[in-house]
């Protein structure tokens, strides 16, 4: 829609927008997202709807507030992507309310708090996760093993309806802890990785999401390719995914043949947790992180060390959450430290010098 | 009689210590977890700060303009370490409760602000019906902000109000919802924050619509 013709630059548009960004970005997440409602089940889908509903309805609270345009803010997408990520990062049976507390807390403190899309400093999502697990820890460390779809341990439609909405409690028989929650409490009675994981952890099955875990960051492999979907789509950066995925893997690797019976083998990092999910579509939002190249490989090298930092020595058996809120806090800091050199001047701003040629003088 | 009502009035609302301010946000993020924290903090501030504002006020004709700041801390320390040390002798079971924050009334910097503003210009009356609203409207606060993170937080009004007025006020304690899981964010710091700051922003939105 080109309203003004002569508008201000940039006169060369491709065409970009928040709402292609965004659907670019559902997009790649409707694979993992899919998989993971067969892997857990009605329940699953109940989440979902319900973050989603909660995200639109904040929105739509606010902008009605705040007197602006509804229309806009709630067909351009980033209240579903809020809700859809937000989704993806809890346990798939968590009761309701938590997804709607989540869901409205994202938007409303997350977001509009500081004047809507585009204004935020914190991620909504990741800021509402880290705000449901400090509030209402049982509920959020309550995993279950995956019983998908058409299989007899799946719930029923009904069923499904009571454990997201009813009142009864998950029994204890369906519930088991993931990977790095296992690892965790295992370490801290004093027994070796190599008593720990034969039984709990196949690299394989890990890969393709076969392990409790939150809805929608079990299935590596997905979310990887959603991941380079979107970097051959250009609309993220490889800088970040990179240099936080290398990060968390140079250090686990490094700890690990120090000491292989007490840090985890860098593939178990890289496989178990949100930390490829945080990678490809959390800290990468365009904006909550730094602007300049070199800041996004701070940024990056940054979320995944204290991702590893958190995960290894924290007192959550997982970070990303908190990792990617910590850095986007520091996120102004970079930007304003790590600027890119304005084109024609020096690093320090002042005017290049010109380079006369020889025959000139 | 129309200045007492101003000032009255600036006290309670106009110029409320937390909303217009913004002061004493310190013993606020720290004792509002329930509302009767807060009306026991309120009360103690309040009286504090009535006796302050009268002993500054009348001793406002010989403090030297120079030093007068050190003499007002001087002065308000005395009359915190009074209050202290009475309410431990005579209201023994409320010193268990609030014991914690009542030295903290000194770095109060609503007591301080006060005897700088108002105290050291006024006469002793006015000073007095001045401190009074103040500490009432900051009492009034600290109870809304004590009631809503209470209320948010595990679903209680005014617990443990039979400690703080006696076992006459039993009745104030209710429980609003049975098996509340509780939702820790709220009784913690960032809960407070984020009370205040929609408080305030319900402040601005009342005050557009009135004007």
């Amino acid at each position: 829609m080109n309203v003004n013709p002569l508008a201000g630059a940039p006169h060369a548009h491709d065409g970009d927008s928040v709402s292609r960004l965004m659907g670019a970005v559902l997009l790649a997440l409707l694979p993992v997202t899919l998989y993971g409602i067969a892997l857990f089940g009605w329940p699953a889908l109940n989440l979902l709807m319900v973050t989603v509903l909660a995200c639109l309805l904040g929105e739509a609270g606010c902008l009605w507030l705040a007197g602006r345009s509804m229309r806009l803010g709630l067909l351009d997408g980033s209240a579903v992507l809020t809700g859809v990520l937000l989704a993806l990062s809890l346990p798939p049976w968590v009761p309701w309310w938590i997804g709607a507390i989540g869901g409205s807390f994202a938007i409303v403190v997350g977001k509009q708090v500081f004047g809507g899309t585009g204004q935020n400093i914190f991620n909504p999502a990741m800021l509402a996760r880290v705000m449901l697990l400090v509030s209402f820890p049982v509920e959020m460390t309550t995993w279950l093993e995956p019983r998908p779809w058409l299989s007899g341990s799946a719930p029923s439609f009904l069923n499904g309806w009571l454990i997201t909405f009813g009142h009864s409690a998950l029994t204890d028989g369906v519930t088991g802890a993931t990977i790095l929650g296992h690892v965790r409490t295992e370490l801290g009675m004093n027994h070796a990785l190599s008593q720990i994981l034969p039984g709990h952890y196949q690299p394989a099955l890990a890969a393709v999401g076969w392990t409790g875990g939150s809805l929608g960051e079990t299935a590596e492999i997905l979310v990887l390719l959603g991941g380079l979907w979107l970097l051959w789509r250009r609309a993220i950066t490889w800088l970040i995914p990179v240099a936080m995925l290398s990060t968390v893997l140079m250090l686990a690797s490094g700890f690990h043949w120090m000491n292989p019976e007490r840090f985890a083998d860098p593939v178990l990092h890289l496989l178990s947790g949100s930390l490829m999910l945080g990678a490809f579509f959390i800290a990468t939002d365009p904006v909550t992180s730094p602007i300049a190249p070199l800041g996004q490989v701070v940024f990056g090298i940054g979320c995944g060390a204290l991702v590893y930092i958190i995960r290894t020595w924290g007192g959550y058996p997982e970070g990303v959450a908190f990792a990617v809120v910590l850095m986007n806090a520091a996120t102004p800091l970079i930007d304003h430290y790590l600027r890119p050199r304005i084109y024609g001047r020096t690093w320090r701003g002042q005017p290049r010098p010109v380079r006369r040629k020889p025959h000139e003088t | 009689m129309n200045d007492y009502r101003n000032i009255v009035a600036d006290g309670l609302w106009r110029n409320n210590v937390v909303f217009t301010q913004m002061l004493a946000l310190c013993p606020l993020m720290a004792v509002t977890t329930t509302a009767t924290n807060g009306l026991g903090m309120g009360l103690a501030t309040t009286g504090v700060l009535v006796a302050s504002n009268i002993v500054i006020a009348s001793l406002r004709h010989w403090i030297v303009e120079e030093v007068r700041i050190p003499i007002y801390v001087l002065l308000i320390a005395a009359l915190v370490s009074l209050a202290d040390m009475a309410i431990n002798a005579w209201l023994h079971e409320l010193y268990k409760v609030l014991g914690l924050f009542i030295p903290l009334i000194v770095v109060n910097c609503c007591v301080l602000g006060r005897a700088e503003a108002f105290a050291s210009r006024q006469p002793v009356l006015a000073s007095a019906v001045d401190g009074l609203a103040m500490g009432l409207g900051y009492t009034l606060t600290l109870m809304l902000m004590g009631g809503c993170r209470e209320m948010l937080g595990s679903a209680t009004l005014f617990a443990q109000a039979s400690l703080l007025l006696g076992q006459s006020f039993v009745f104030l304690e209710t429980t609003l919802i049975r098996n509340y899981h509780g939702f820790l964010l709220m009784l913690l710091p960032p809960g407070g924050f984020l009370v205040l700051g929609f408080l305030l922003a319900g402040r601005r939105l009342l005050e557009r619509r009135q004007s």
